[in-house]
């Protein structure tokens, strides 16, 4: 890399992770000071640890994602397996319907779910909690399974459908043996993105949960809003180290999967 | 010998297209057959017809004398060897070859019998371990045909298994396909557009073109008695020049009469007239009843390639020997190289 | 094969939940609270028209910021040694896995009157300026937030690109910087588009960045949406008559960058 790229990647991540590295700092400070660090404490951590608002939220999340991309897996493989036979017109038309929450800002997305839950909510005596949440985070979730998986069907020999069955498997079997393992990284991905949607989301979260049901993002939004709490810089900091501590797994198993494959 | 499989009055339309059109075909025990034609003739239609993969509008189609329209591919005792040979890219090599053999729930040590033998045939013996998206593609055709034979079965159909590799594997492949198949003692229905290739490696060829058959027969007869234009072009080059057969033994070409060893087309009828270049000879130009001039001269190794312009037809000639181009030369030929063809119908 | 049913389930929630609330939004935006027919909402939209040139041209601002800062990035990543690639490729995306919030919020800490920069300023002799609760702290938090979905598909637009091609330029005589607005920028326009419009209608439909840096004075379309449901302004006929009318600048915005768009099936938004 000539001199002046090295310089500029530099001032990039510099951007990017001073920000970060300031709030992981600061959640060791002893006073709420945001600029002046006055002496070392895990006492953020602690608090953080015993505050029941962020612990529910935090369990919140976790339920939420994993049941919304476990079960958004299942409906958009299915989906996608379906749509790839369809004919050309309902397939255009399924796979744009498909794209819509992608598209749509997500302000949107979250108001008009809002708009069908609160028009039912009325009319069938329920409210807005666990359901109406765990409803919005599939509706956002499956576009994105979908479009994982249709690609790996276009990439896969249509032949070995075929083969299994000419080696003796009826189509069930040919099915699970042959076509799944072929569209398993779509699979994957798609459920993968789906659950660090779900984790991550406010947007529409914030427009379809209800008290009962806050999730991690809306907990973090509504402490924001009121006074500094450097409880806040701790949560970063502990969010952050996950982060990292995942990819580093993901890159470290990809490299080994990648050695394997050239042996 | 009884036929091993029937096709009666096979049709296949789709989407309003008549892909296959009364198809009638008959194939014996141990049998090499190949099925020849153009793209989109309908050979591969035929082949899946009897792999299973399509279920004729009509017709029957029958193995060992009974009738199988409705048996599905899994049940038949058939094996398929795929264009792009559709290998399953998460298995290894032997895991792709004791696929069928686990389906049929064979015991693992029968099957790792099985798999041993069936690699020693095809020359594989030590990849088993190996990824089958790291082998070239003349391994990949290999395990592809011990997948389908590791099954023993009665019939292995090949569609086109030798498209994706370079000239000297696929020659190479060729022969070894032949001594698999007469080692085995199993009926081979290969579908192939490479007339050379037919020519090699078949008992019994089946010219097809546009949804119909054309013709039956072995090489040398599909070669030297072609029984139309189509099929005479489609194997080997040919001059196909329109002619009047005159009466028996005698027939008309470009005003000149020419004495032939065809009769029975009657007096004065149109007909199509097939000649060979390589049985085409060069003479002095003035003891000639056609003559022209060298249009170009290509060597190809064995032969000269010339193409000679007379009678507003560019005539194809091989010969050992080159003309000049430019120069005027006269061409002959024997009685029995003319070959007389009733006029092809166009067909829509 | 008789797969179409299996996907009949998704196609009944596509259809409850994703065109049944969009034409609710429709609804709503042309009813008034009895259900009868107005243009009133829509045409109320037109009062906030201050609120929504400001939010094109800031997210119109931070779209172009990105782009210029995002090229030469992704131009160096393209074409980095193919061993590093991928790390770097992460630590550059890393930051993105940070949840948005607290992403917005570091910089909240960073530009307030107390904050570090205003401190640092401090130390010599300058300041303190008034960096929070200002446009240019919203502008900044836009290019923070979705400077890496600039980057993504630039990069793999640019990694794809055939070296020889730039080769064969060079050949045909083209100096670097030739090469680079002849062959490498036409070529990546498809990353440029598909960059463009993952950048802006986030930017353009955002609530928590103006709220959080922009304080109250420096409302977005989303704010406005958001206080149409969510806020003391309780107005679904308004929100969604200004859902709508952001649903349509959206799509334009995509329809005239997908003008420019290859016909590349597989490539995902995302």
């Amino acid at each position: 890399m000539k001199k002046i790229s090295k310089i500029y990647m530099l001032l990039l991540l510099l951007f990017f992770y001073l920000p970060i590295f300031v709030l992981i700092v600061f959640s060791f400070n002893t006073t709420k000071s945001r600029s002046v660090f006055e002496g070392f404490t895990f006492d953020w951590y602690v608090k953080l640890f015993h505050n029941e608002l962020i612990l529910t939220s935090f369990r919140n999340t976790i339920i939420i994602s994993l049941l919304a991309s476990v079960l958004s897996t299942i409906l958009g493989t299915a989906a996608a397996i379906g749509i790839r036979n369809m004919k050309k017109f309902p397939k255009a038309l399924a796979l744009n319907v498909n794209n819509i929450p992608i598209i749509n800002p997500e302000i949107v997305t979250g108001v008009s779910l809002m708009l069908l839950f609160v028009f039912f909510a009325a009319r069938m005596s329920f409210s807005f909690g666990f359901g109406t949440l765990l409803i919005a985070h599939i509706t956002f979730d499956v576009p994105y399974v979908v479009l994982n998986v249709m690609p790996k069907f276009r990439q896969m020999n249509p032949n070995i459908y075929e083969a299994a069955q000419d080696l003796g498997c009826n189509s069930v079997q040919a099915f699970f043996k042959v076509v799944l393992p072929e569209i398993m990284p779509g699979i994957v991905s798609g459920f993968l993105m789906s659950f660090t949607f779900s984790l991550d989301d406010f947007v529409i979260s914030y427009f379809t949960s209800g008290a009962t049901s806050q999730t991690l993002p809306i907990t973090i939004y509504s402490m924001t809003r009121r006074k500094v709490s450097p409880e806040i810089n701790a949560l970063s900091t502990i969010i952050f180290a996950v982060v990292v501590a995942v990819l580093l797994l993901k890159n470290i198993i990809d490299k080994k999967g990648e050695k394997e494959m050239t042996i | 010998m009884q036929n091993l499989i029937s096709l009666r009055n096979i049709n296949v339309v789709f989407d309003g297209e008549v892909i296959l059109n009364n198809i009638n075909l008959d194939i014996k025990d141990k049998e090499f057959v190949t099925l020849l034609g153009p793209s989109g003739c309908g050979k591969t239609t035929t082949l899946r017809i009897i792999g299973g993969f399509v279920t004729p509008d009509s017709g029957s189609v029958s193995f060992e004398g009974k009738e199988i329209n409705n048996l599905p591919a899994y049940k038949r005792n058939v094996n398929t060897v795929f264009q792009r040979y559709a290998l399953f890219p998460h298995l290894n090599v032997y895991d792709n070859v004791a696929f069928g053999l686990r389906i049929k729930k064979m015991n693992e040590k029968d099957i790792q019998k099985r798999v041993a033998e069936i690699l020693e045939l095809v020359n594989l013996k030590g990849y088993e371990k190996r990824s089958v998206n790291s082998l070239s593609g003349g391994q990949q055709q290999r395990v592809a045909i011990a997948r389908a034979l590791v099954n023993r079965p009665k019939v292995l159909l090949l569609d086109e298994p030798l498209g994706a590799l370079d000239l000297k594997l696929r020659k190479e492949m060729q022969i070894e396909l032949k001594a698999i198949q007469q080692q085995l003692e199993i009926t081979f229905i290969y579908v192939t557009h490479d007339q050379e290739e037919a020519l090699t490696m078949s008992d019994t060829v089946v010219v097809m073109n546009k949804g119909n058959i054309q013709q039956i027969g072995t090489p040398v007869d599909i070669y030297n008695e072609p029984i139309n234009a189509f099929v005479a072009d489609f194997i080997g080059e040919s001059n196909i020049l329109d002619g009047i057969m005159k009466k028996d033994l005698l027939v008309e070409i470009f005003g000149s009469e020419f004495e032939c060893v065809d009769s029975g087309f009657g007096e004065n009828v149109p007909v199509d007239v097939v000649i060979r270049p390589e049985d085409i000879k060069l003479v002095d130009a003035e003891n000639a009843k056609i003559a022209g001039i060298v249009e170009s001269v290509t060597f190809k190794g064995v032969h000269y390639e010339m193409v000679i312009d007379a009678f507003d037809f560019s005539w194809l000639v091989h010969s050992t020997k080159a003309a000049e181009v430019g120069s005027t030369v006269g061409i002959s030929f024997d009685p029995y190289d003319i070959h007389i063809m009733k006029k092809m119908e166009e067909k829509k | 094969m008789k797969k179409k049913l299996i996907s009949a389930p998704y196609i009944v929630w596509m259809a409850v939940f994703i065109v049944v609330p969009l034409a609710m939004v429709a609804y709503f935006a042309f009813t008034d609270g009895d259900g009868h027919f107005t243009l009133d909402y829509i045409a109320n939209v037109a009062q906030y028209t201050n609120i929504f040139v400001r939010s094109i041209w800031l997210a119109a601002i931070a779209t172009v910021i990105c782009l210029v800062i995002a090229y030469p990035a992704a131009f160096i990543l393209a074409t980095m040694d193919k061993k590093h690639q991928s790390t770097m490729i992460m630590i550059v995306m890393l930051p993105m896995w940070m949840n948005f919030l607290l992403r917005t919020y570091a910089w909240m800490t960073l530009l307030g009157n107390n904050g570090i920069i205003n401190r640092a300023l401090g130390l010599i002799g300058l300041g303190p300026y008034k960096l929070l609760n200002t446009q240019g702290a919203v502008v900044l938090g836009m290019v923070y937030n979705y400077l890496p979905y600039m980057i993504l598909p630039l990069y793999s637009v640019i990694v794809k690109i055939d070296k020889m091609l730039l080769e064969a330029a060079q050949d045909l005589g083209a100096n670097s910087r030739k090469v680079m607005f002849k062959v490498v920028f036409p070529l990546s326009l498809p990353g440029v588009m598909s960059g463009i419009t993952m950048v802006f209608v986030p930017a353009i439909s955002t609530f928590i960045i103006s709220r959080m840096l922009g304080g109250g004075s420096n409302l977005l379309i989303g704010d406005l949406i958001e206080m149409q449901f969510l806020g003391n302004s309780y107005n679904p006929n308004l929100g969604a008559g200004i859902s709508l009318v952001l649903m349509v600048i959206v799509l334009l915005i995509m329809t005239i960058m997908n003008q420019f768009d290859s016909d590349d099936e597989d490539r995902v938004l995302i």
